[in-house]
């Protein structure tokens, strides 16, 4: 199986964000756009890392935003916003954050599949650099290996 | 042979941790079960497992258990879970 819908309206690049809420939002305003989530999608996100800390940030310089499965979602989908300054997550070994992943994920029985296929593109460990070095939106189609 | 990983939500990081740990425990050649859960049912599910893979966060969370807690940094380095599964299970 492959990733979930990543449209151009999900991809922001050179993204200002004041702090990492500012940064999770950004993300969850993406899915909103492309139409994967709810505005109030990044609440939620946000609200899992302010209950159990900065864990998403999984690996250096790469958070993986997300919330469970709920009504604040209208589908399966990821965004991909890069930032042109790094925020600081509180993390004790991946900070900085330049390049954050929102996922939302429709039913917990696909997340597997899901979850495995974003493995396989981070698994090769140039792709966070090459994001956060995107400069167009078929840049990140292209690293995340979705058709644009 | 059962090893848990453990996120917020369930899914997400703890499915990546899942998908990957099973790489690594299919190039060691080891047997095992590995199960996504939220920190929330940690202790009924992982009354039964060898290792728990998490992030530092949870660590305290996860509190006494007779598995081995282990914290992977970076969820996508297969080396540095290859090198961590490997000497809690070698």
């Amino acid at each position: 199986m492959s990733l979930p819908p990543l449209p151009a309206s999900a991809i922001v690049i050179g993204a200002h964000a004041a702090d990492w809420r500012a940064a999770v939002t950004l993300a969850g305003d993406a899915l909103a756009a492309s139409g994967a989530a709810k505005p109030e999608y990044s609440r939620e996100m946000i609200r899992m890392i302010e209950e159990h800390g900065p864990y998403v940030v999984i690996a250096p310089g790469l958070a993986l935003a997300h919330a469970r499965p709920g009504p604040e979602v209208l589908a399966d989908g990821l965004s991909v916003v890069t930032l042109a300054e790094p925020v600081s997550f509180g993390h004790p070994y991946n900070d900085p954050v330049s390049v954050i992943l929102g996922l939302a994920i429709l039913t917990a029985d696909r997340h597997l599949a899901v979850v495995a296929a974003v493995a396989n593109i981070f698994n090769d460990s140039t792709a966070i650099a090459d994001l956060a070095a995107a400069t167009t939106a078929a840049d990140v189609q292209r690293i995340m290996q979705v058709p644009a | 042979m059962k090893i848990v990983t453990i996120c917020g939500a369930g899914i997400g990081s703890s499915g990546i941790l899942k998908v990957n740990a099973e790489r690594v425990l299919r190039k060691l050649d080891l047997e095992a079960t590995v199960v996504a859960a939220d920190i929330s049912t940690v202790k009924d599910v992982a009354s039964d497992a060898q290792v728990i893979l998490t992030s530092q966060e949870f660590v305290d969370a996860i509190g006494s258990t007779f598995a081995d807690v282990i914290v992977i940094q970076n969820y996508f380095d297969t080396e540095e879970l290859t090198a961590k599964l490997r000497s809690a299970l070698e």
